[in-house]
């Protein structure tokens, strides 16, 4: 177990942290009152907490080795739990039938504050799925994903309050202006590599957030667009309460819609050149795959769904402005579909789970939320890069084509 | 004429400060083909280190000068050990994995880091003390420039003469040049490729630091966030002079600083941070390599 080297190791890691964290977490001046206070207590969680931890962090590095080494040895191809979960028709028909009763049921059962906890939630779902097309599937690192979700909130905002244009009229219109602005940004960009077009997207997400705040005349500046209707429901007056339960029904079909494409793309051809894009890009080029077509189709469908989302987050909260739409709500996104598993829809479910409805909980800790979403980040691709569910490609099953083959 | 001078030299003092934030970009992405995302971070950190210990100094009573040195000392060993525990913990383990990951897993180290900083110390906005003071025969032209940028453009133009010589003639200069060009054979000539990557992270968050206490005295306040706009528009600079090469850093910073000040001087102000990520974008569309960059052409 833990050895003599072990503990000494440890204790060097625990003193090295305790003395890089020493001016920030002990010492807080008071500018103001020129007082210093010192936080001597600080000093000692950090000593005892990075002592734990790196042997917590020596533990996982390990179980890596080793398990990168058996996935070098073997050769049979492992079946993730996700996987399992997908194909086992036992297990997962009742699971899904327990999923809706309880989908449908929330509503009723718990209170409005949950209800729209949950709808939260869901668009959280919908937003990691669509940036999971571009993320996990074409392996594009979008960093400005929420540009496209402030212009689909934008575009019902301002279409409302200038037209009075309604929320079924805008749904489409948002998605294909989200669409239309992929294609419009992601032309030029797309022949970058990797790393430079997430920074350029990055780039391109801070442009439109800055435009929203400086430019009064068309976006109302920073004090944002009040009063924007919630989704109309065949012109019947709603309370508040059915209101929500209303939408918290349309942001479940929504969820199932996506859910429904994206998993038909995935097994498409599109989705296919995708993912041999996301492995080899020349390889895939010789096999006569149209890189930038091919690239602007994962960008153009995600940036639908951060429209579609903007809409529907636009009539949610009945209020936006250009604060809603910065670049860590980009990285938020990234963070639901990194922790769950790059190109799982699982995963994203989990992750958005996991990332949204934990922080709403734990109310008492929830300043700590961007500071565990970036422990989180680092965690993930250290240890588990491909997310708490990962997804294994469908293996081609020479048996079963055989198979029909006889009986045909 | 004077409105002009004093766009210029303003110009000049941005352009420093993105210079010696930009550095360590480049020089990272120059060994390791590594955004580090969390470059920015580390300026902010050692900025809150100059501030802090300025802080309990000066509220001892200690002269300003011994300040000014024991400040800056700090604010580099801190910035230097941050860096190179931030390679050790976020980069290191991913030198094999894809590169998307490790971009991944440095916007994760950067937002540990803003928010560990805000929880730590505080969301406001803190006043940095005035370290540098201004000097009386500098009186006739305080109108044009100040003491401040002045000291800033010296001591820019002298971490770059030294970091020149360092990565020309010394040993572990050359050692970095060679690990840029060729890792694997680097290893095999016996180069210890992990000690020349730390030491790439020590030096570039040292000269970050440099920035971060320069800077902080000039604009007189920090706050967690600092980091990320200069973090972002350094990268801009390292790209526009071609990311990897030190001279192109420091003349894409130039650049950078002087196009920023003369538009903001003349055009307008509202669009100042717009105007970087524009700037950005077109120069990777059209020249993505850069000034002084050289084009790669993709090998399979």
């Amino acid at each position: 177990m833990a050895t003599l080297d072990e503990i000494k190791k440890s204790a060097l890691a625990s003193l090295w942290f305790m003395f890089l964290t020493f001016p920030i977490m002990v010492i807080r001046v008071n500018t103001v009152e020129n007082e210093i206070e010192w936080r001597w207590t600080n000093l000692l969680f950090i000593g005892i907490g990075s002592f734990i931890l790196s042997f917590v962090w020596r533990y996982m590095i390990k179980r890596k080795e080793i398990g990168a080494k058996e996935a070098d040895e073997s050769t049979d191809i492992k079946v993730s739990l996700g996987q399992r979960l997908q194909e086992d028709r036992r297990i997962y028909m009742p699971a899904l039938v327990f999923i809706s009763i309880c989908a449908i049921a929330f509503p009723f059962v718990f209170s409005m504050y949950q209800t729209n906890i949950m709808i939260t939630a869901l668009m959280y779902v919908i937003l990691g799925l669509g940036l999971n097309i571009v993320v996990g599937l074409a392996g594009l690192l979008d960093l400005g994903y929420v540009a496209f979700y402030a212009v689909g909130a934008y575009s019902y905002a301002l279409l409302n309050y200038h037209w009075g244009l309604g929320f079924w009229t805008v749904l489409p219109i948002g998605a294909a202006l989200g669409a239309l602005t992929g294609i419009i940004l992601g032309f030029p960009v797309l022949r970058l590599r990797g790393d430079y077009l997430a920074i350029v997207t990055l780039g391109f997400g801070e442009i439109i957030r800055l435009i929203l705040e400086n430019w009064n005349a068309f976006s109302f500046g920073p004090s944002g667009i009040a009063n924007i209707p919630r989704p109309g429901l065949f012109g019947i007056e709603l309370s508040l309460h059915q209101n929500i339960i209303y939408l918290y029904f349309l942001m479940i079909a929504l969820t199932i819609f996506t859910i429904f494409v994206v998993n038909r793309l995935q097994a498409s051809r599109i989705g296919r050149a995708w993912i041999a894009l996301r492995e080899d890009e020349i390889a895939c080029q010789a096999m006569g795959v149209d890189k930038t077509k091919t690239k602007l189709t994962a960008f153009a469908l995600g940036a639908t769904w951060a429209g579609m989302g903007g809409v529907v987050f636009a009539a949610k909260t009945t209020f936006i402005n250009p604060a809603s739409f910065t670049i860590w709500e980009s990285i938020i996104i990234l963070c639901v579909v990194v922790l769950g598993g790059m190109g799982s829809i699982i995963g994203v479910i989990f992750g958005a789970g996991f990332l949204i409805l934990l922080p709403e909980y734990l109310r008492a800790v929830s300043e700590y939320r961007m500071l565990v979403f970036g422990a989180v980040l680092v965690a993930m691709m250290v240890f588990r890069p491909g997310g708490l569910i990962s997804t294994s490609r469908s293996p081609y099953e020479f048996e079963k084509a055989e198979n029909s083959k006889r009986n045909a | 004429m004077e409105y002009f001078l004093e766009l210029f030299l303003g110009g000049l003092t941005r352009g420093s400060i993105y210079a010696l934030i930009a550095l360590g970009y480049t020089m990272v992405y120059g060994i390791v083909q590594l955004i580090n995302f969390a470059h920015g971070e580390i300026y902010m950190i050692g900025a809150f280190t100059a501030l802090i210990v300025a802080s309990v100094l000066t509220l001892l009573g200690w002269p300003t000068l011994a300040i000014l040195a024991i400040a800056s000392f700090a604010a580099v060993l801190y910035s230097s050990c941050y860096g190179w525990t931030l390679e050790k913990i976020a980069y290191k383990p991913l030198r094999k994995a894809p590169r998307l990951s490790a971009l991944i897993s440095a916007i994760g180290m950067s937002l540990f880091l803003q928010n560990y900083v805000l929880l730590a110390q505080t969301s406001d906005f803190l006043p940095f003390p005035a370290l540098i003071q201004d000097w009386e025969w500098m009186e006739p032209w305080a109108h044009i420039i100040g003491t401040p940028e002045i000291v800033i453009i010296l001591v820019t133009t002298t971490v770059m003469v030294c970091l020149t010589f360092l990565i020309k003639y010394t040993r572990i200069g050359k050692a970095m040049r060679a690990t840029a060009q060729d890792k694997d054979m680097v290893m095999l000539v016996g180069i210890n490729v992990n000690q020349v990557i730390s030491f790439t992270f020590i030096v570039g968050s040292a000269t970050a630091a440099i920035g971060g206490v320069l800077i902080a005295s000039h604009i007189g306040q920090i706050n967690f966030y600092i980091g990320f706009i200069a973090g972002i528009k350094a990268f801009v600079a390292a790209v526009l002079g071609g990311i990897g090469s030190i001279p192109g850093a420091v003349l894409g910073s130039l650049v950078l600083g002087w196009t920023e000040s003369f538009f903001t001087g003349y055009i307008s102000s509202d669009y100042e941070d717009v105007f970087a990520f524009v700037f950005l974008v077109l120069i990777l569309i059209f020249r993505p390599a850069g000034i002084l960059g050289r084009s790669e052409t993709q090998k399979v």
